[in-house]
């Protein structure tokens, strides 16, 4: 730490007024940053030690207890108490992937239109009904949406298409209502942040409203709006209860829509109760959470790009 | 006389930002709005091209004829009548696309999409706002890489591309040095010859330099509109005098 020590005019004055004037404001300084260095400390020790601990656990398998790493990304098979125990972990992938990207794709163009409503279209109604409403969603607890499915959603598609209902599109269904808040909110935001000039240069041109929206709010915020598509899909491939509740937790790759699967995150919850500590099933629940945490650092990264090119 | 104003009122909710104003502005020629900051002259410029309507809680009252017609009958269509009447805003505000698609929008807004026709109208609009020597090279280039007087003659360019009669500036120079200032001043005397310029300008001695006719505003009234010459030389009102001596405002 640099702190200043000679001061040109308190030795000109030589008064002891100036100097303890001067002892205090470095001593409140120095309290300031203990108090701030500490809660930074505190965070990355927290940050650090998660990891840690779940590298520790997650590596195991491939280390020590004899699991390829291949066998777990590309193997079909799941039977971790089997002879011998298969450890193959692409249905769970594949379902992670299926439910969070397809959930994205509901509700990502929903989201657009809802946050363009609520700038363009019809801002007080947008602040003082909508925002509210699509916050209030955002806090309702995951189970409530799991129950909504499995209560709603589920019987509707296992009344109109073929299957049980539970399975993939359930799942999707489920989620693109979680992550619509999330999306909403951050492309609300941006275009909200958009300057007022940009709208007038092309209102005074004769453009239409639908003309503005489409040839300059639209692609003028994309890195931004691409952003809150991406956290959303971080959000909705974490969820595990809701998913958990609709999609069947059938440990296969489905062939259709309609079909049961499952996803990281339900095959953590639903076998790690039943394992031993230490054990190589236990292990290799951490390694899907270690691949859980590694696709989280991809999703934030990928936020990270986005947000340099909006700045550029 | 291609604007006709007649006893326009206009109001923001309660308060009357326009008292009835009377006033008519003739072709090819220079008009400089003046007056304080709040005097109403940028919102009597934005109603020549409806540019108030989106403001939620205005009002309007009396007729704004634009070539005969009156703007604010319930027939008009806003966006025919706003590529008619062309705006440059005070601060510089090229939209995140190319220079020739920045010039280009407002063509392909109105249907122009041949690109033969499109580049010739981009090279016509550029070189009438003088700026086509400087990007003629560098076209696809965004616009926001170019320097804040060269972005103003691009959105007056961007303006003419849309083929308007009238021109409307918003303090259009004040956000820029006085080199950008000299040639955006340049050029307004220069697209006069074809073009009817409405200007606000918080500058006198700019209205005094470019403009035919000055019409000084204070408190939402027209105190007086005359030749520029004269309205300097010998005012008629006390006040339009107490202003241009620097008296006050």
């Amino acid at each position: 730490m640099n702190i200043p020590t000679s001061n040109v005019q308190s030795s000109a004055e030589s008064g002891a007024k100036p100097r303890e004037r001067k002892q205090r404001h470095v001593a409140e300084e120095i309290r300031g940053k203990i108090y701030v260095y500490f809660c930074v400390l505190l965070m990355i020790v927290t940050i650090f030690s998660i990891v840690y601990f779940i590298a520790s656990r997650g590596l195991a398998p491939f280390v020590s207890q004899g699991v390829a790493l291949k066998d777990m990304l590309l193997g079909l098979k799941w039977k971790p108490e089997g002879e011998p125990p298969l450890f193959g972990a692409l249905p769970f992938l594949f379902g992670s992937f299926a439910t969070s990207l397809f959930a994205a794709i509901i509700a990502a163009p929903l989201a657009f239109c809802a946050s363009i409503y609520m700038t363009e279209i019809m801002p007080k109604f947008g602040k003082t009904v909508l925002q509210p409403a699509i916050e209030l969603l955002a806090g309702i607890p995951s189970v409530v949406y799991g129950f909504v499915g499995l209560s709603v959603i589920v019987p509707f598609l296992r009344d109109t298409f073929p299957g049980q209902g539970v399975g993939v599109l359930a799942g999707a269904l489920v989620l693109s209502i979680m992550i619509l808040p999330t999306i909403t909110t951050i492309a609300t935001d941006s275009l909200r942040s958009l300057p007022n000039g940009l709208k007038e240069g092309s209102y005074a041109l004769g453009a239409t409203r639908w003309q503005t929206i489409s040839r300059i709010i639209l692609p003028t915020t994309l890195p931004s709006l691409l952003t809150g598509v991406v956290l959303g899909i971080a959000r909705a491939f974490g969820e595990a209860l809701a998913v958990q509740m609709v999609i069947g937790n059938a440990p296969h790759i489905p062939h259709s829509l309609f079909e049961s699967a499952t996803t990281l995150t339900s095959i953590i919850t639903l076998e790690m109760g039943n394992t031993t500590s230490g054990s190589l099933h236990n292990n290799a629940l951490w390694s899907l959470a270690l691949i859980l945490l590694m696709m989280t650092f991809l999703f934030v990264f990928v936020v990270r790009m986005l947000e340099r090119r909006v700045k550029r | 006389m291609i604007i006709e104003i007649e006893k326009l009122q206009l109001y923001y909710g309660e308060f009357q930002a326009l008292k009835n104003v009377d006033l008519s502005i003739p072709e090819r020629s220079v008009t400089a709005f003046i007056g304080p900051s709040g005097c109403g002259k940028s919102t009597l410029l934005r109603t020549l091209n409806r540019m108030n309507d989106s403001i939620p809680g205005v009002r309007i009252e009396g007729t704004v004829s634009i070539q005969g017609r009156d703007i604010y009958a319930s027939d008009t269509e806003v966006e025919f009548l706003r590529k008619r009447v062309g705006m440059v805003f005070q601060q510089p505000n090229p939209f995140p696309k190319s220079i020739y698609d920045n010039v280009a929008y407002g063509p392909r807004l109105h249907g122009r999409t041949k690109k033969a026709e499109l580049d010739e109208l981009v090279e016509k609009s550029l070189r009438s706002a003088s700026l086509w020597e400087e990007v003629k090279d560098v076209l696809k280039k965004s616009a926001w890489s170019l320097s804040g007087g060269q972005q103003q003659r691009l959105c007056i360019a961007r303006a003419l591309a849309v083929e308007p009669d009238i021109l409307l500036m918003d303090e259009s120079t004040s956000a820029l040095d006085p080199i950008s200032t000299t040639k955006i001043e340049e050029l307004t005397r220069e697209l006069c010859k074809q073009y009817t310029i409405v200007m606000v300008t918080h500058n006198m001695h700019q209205a005094a330099r470019i403009s035919d006719r000055t019409v000084f505003f204070l408190n939402g009234e027209v105190v007086e509109a005359a030749d520029t010459q004269t309205l300097f030389s010998s005012p008629v009102d006390q006040r339009t005098e107490d202003y241009i001596s620097g008296r006050f405002g």
